[in-house]
């Protein structure tokens, strides 16, 4: 997904002379060639995340369209005021780029996983929030938040859901469709969409037919796909690879009880309440946490009769 | 542009309707205030470019309020220099008001950025910097902070930024009162020998009298390769006799008397 980023990265640098890449000191054989590109629109601020958040508020301020750049929490949490008081509260075109959600980075340790980033993003009054699951995605997601106004955060995993074939177009506000299906709703963000993906061809085995919803557009949120999953469907399973409180599924479910929508069925698969002080492979990680297709199916399956036709 | 007899007029107005503001609002910070006045009296008065009709015009200078807590100097500064009508320095503080206690630029014109939260304005000054070098512009950028402020690690980063980048169009002025919230800052966090350190960040150091206009404007005028960081040495409270080097006034609100007091000191008939 990251390669899809840079992609767009360079289309829009070669267009718009005004849009400035600025990185916390990562991305080591990544932005070498931007850099080479355009030396102008590139800077290396530093191991120094609160500066690079208010040096693009400078920037922005001054009509410079920004990506910031770093991994896990660093380009979020660790300025988390600046991005809140500098660059949403003025309403700039600055757009955070984050590496390694969820437990991408498994193996570094508890620092490096970012696991609230999406429910404290959200929560911050006028910030775009998209988290995509497929390479697609993520090239559209750059597009979107530059032509974008305001701040937006872009949450990219090491995993991906490979071979998607989009059904609709990818744009901010709605919901992609990775599979069509009638009997339940699986929606995932991220990377972890693979997993739904996976439990959703089983659970096609046991003639349950899943609709899969990528949420690559947490915020905004796609209401017209959360009442379809609920009036179309019986009902909806959320899965991300973060903590649940105040994270995708819960914002699925302030839809679905602000708008009167009545799954029969709804369940979120995610971090309950936990860090994580074991490492392990992204892989690993989820099946310790009960966030993977097992978990999907075995719940589907045990809930099937409260809906099954 | 103004000679130092206006600005130092300019500077008694703003004193004045800092000390109403404060004391119509029940608002505080009064003590922060009028430590930074004169030097936003050389700023506006004397230094900085700027169209006060046409607020947002391409070339103006910037001002950043690194220290927002002294909003209310700003907000009186800009209505003297013509940003907006003086009677609006009377919503300050009232319910329903934009003119808040940390200094805000949503609907005020002549605000280049919110603050409130300490450690901010640098930062993005050198962001405005940055842009300005890199759209070969000639504008410059004034950023006033505290020497409280000087605690928070953000400032440091934007230091090293700033001279890394040769941002010569950048000017920080330390408002060197020696106070802050609870006690001085060297029973705080010391902060000395605070010329070393700026010096060894890579920036030029001028310190001056901070009450004093024309060492002001000839520190704030002179230019450098490096950005500048001008020490000025403040009295907390400045012009309200009861009100100096007291911490006390960094929250109270002169009301009855000590109002009366503060008028009859700024030369203020009540």
């Amino acid at each position: 997904m990251r390669d899809a980023l840079i992609k767009s990265l360079f289309q829009l640098a070669d267009k718009d002379p005004n849009l400035m890449l600025l990185t916390g000191d990562l991305g080591y054989g990544v932005f070498e060639e931007f850099e080479r590109k355009y030396p102008k629109q590139y800077l290396n601020v530093g191991v120094a995340e609160q500066n690079m958040m208010g040096v693009a508020v400078g920037l922005a301020l001054e009509g410079k369209i920004i990506f910031t750049y770093s991994i896990g929490n660093f380009p979020t949490l660790r300025c988390l005021e600046q991005i809140r008081n500098d660059a949403c509260y003025h309403e700039l075109n600055i757009n955070i780029i984050a590496t390694g959600g969820g437990f991408s980075y498994g193996g570094l340790g508890m620092s490096h996983h970012a696991t609230e980033d999406i429910a404290i993003m959200r929560a911050l009054p006028g910030v775009t929030v998209l988290v995509p699951s497929t390479s697609e995605e993520s090239e559209s997601a750059v597009i979107d938040l530059y032509k974008a106004k305001g701040t937006g955060y872009l949450r990219l995993d090491k995993s991906k859901f490979e071979n998607a074939k989009s059904i609709n177009n990818i744009s901010i506000g709605k919901a992609n469709v990775l599979r069509q299906g009638d009997d339940i709703t699986l929606i995932a963000a991220g990377g972890i969409a693979e997993e739904a993906m996976k439990a959703a061809d089983i659970l096609s085995k046991s003639n349950i037919e899943c609709r899969v919803l990528s949420l690559f557009s947490v915020k905004p949120i796609d209401i017209s796909a959360i009442r379809s999953a609920c009036e179309d469907t019986s009902g909806i399973v959320t899965i991300e690879e973060g903590n649940l409180a105040g994270g995708m599924g819960s914002a699925i479910s302030e839809v679905c009880l602000d708008n009167g929508f009545k799954p029969i069925i709804f369940k979120r698969l995610g971090l309950n309440d936990k860090y994580s002080s074991i490492v392990g492979s992204q892989e690993y990680l989820r099946s310790v946490y009960k966030i993977n297709y097992k978990e999907i199916v075995s719940y589907i399956l045990k809930e099937s009769d409260k809906w099954q036709k | 542009m103004l000679d130092k007899e206006e600005t130092q007029e300019l500077a008694k107005k703003v004193r004045i309707h800092a000390v109403k503001m404060v004391n119509n609002g029940g608002s505080s910070h009064i003590g922060s205030v009028l430590s930074i006045v004169d030097i936003l009296a050389v700023l506006y008065g004397r230094v900085m470019q700027y169209r006060s009709s046409e607020p947002k015009w391409i070339d103006r200078d910037r001002f950043i309020l690194s220290k927002g807590h002294a909003g209310v100097g700003v907000y009186a500064v800009l209505a003297e220099c013509g940003f907006f009508n003086v009677i609006e320095l009377n919503k300050h503080y009232q319910d329903g008001s934009i003119f808040s206690g940390h200094v805000s630029h949503k609907g005020i014109p002549g605000v280049e950025l919110s603050t409130g939260s300490l450690g901010h304005g640098l930062p993005v000054s050198a962001g405005m910097a940055l842009a300005a070098k890199i759209d070969k512009k000639d504008h410059k950028i004034f950023v006033v902070m505290s020497d409280g402020e000087l605690d928070e690690g953000s400032n440091w980063e934007a230091f090293m930024f700033a001279s890394h980048h040769g941002l010569s169009n950048l000017t920080a002025i330390i408002d060197r009162n020696k106070l802050q919230s609870m006690k001085t800052t060297e029973e705080t966090l010391s902060l000395e020998p605070l010329r070393d350190k700026l010096i060894a960040f890579g920036w030029n150091v001028i310190e001056v009298d901070g009450h004093n206009h024309d060492e002001l404007f000839l520190a704030i005028d002179s230019y450098t390769k490096k950005p500048k960081v001008i020490i000025a040495n403040t009295i907390k409270g400045k012009g309200v006799s009861y009100m100096e080097n007291e911490i006390a006034w960094h929250y109270r609100t002169p009301n009855g008397e000590l109002f009366d007091q503060a008028m009859k000191d700024l030369g203020e008939k009540t």
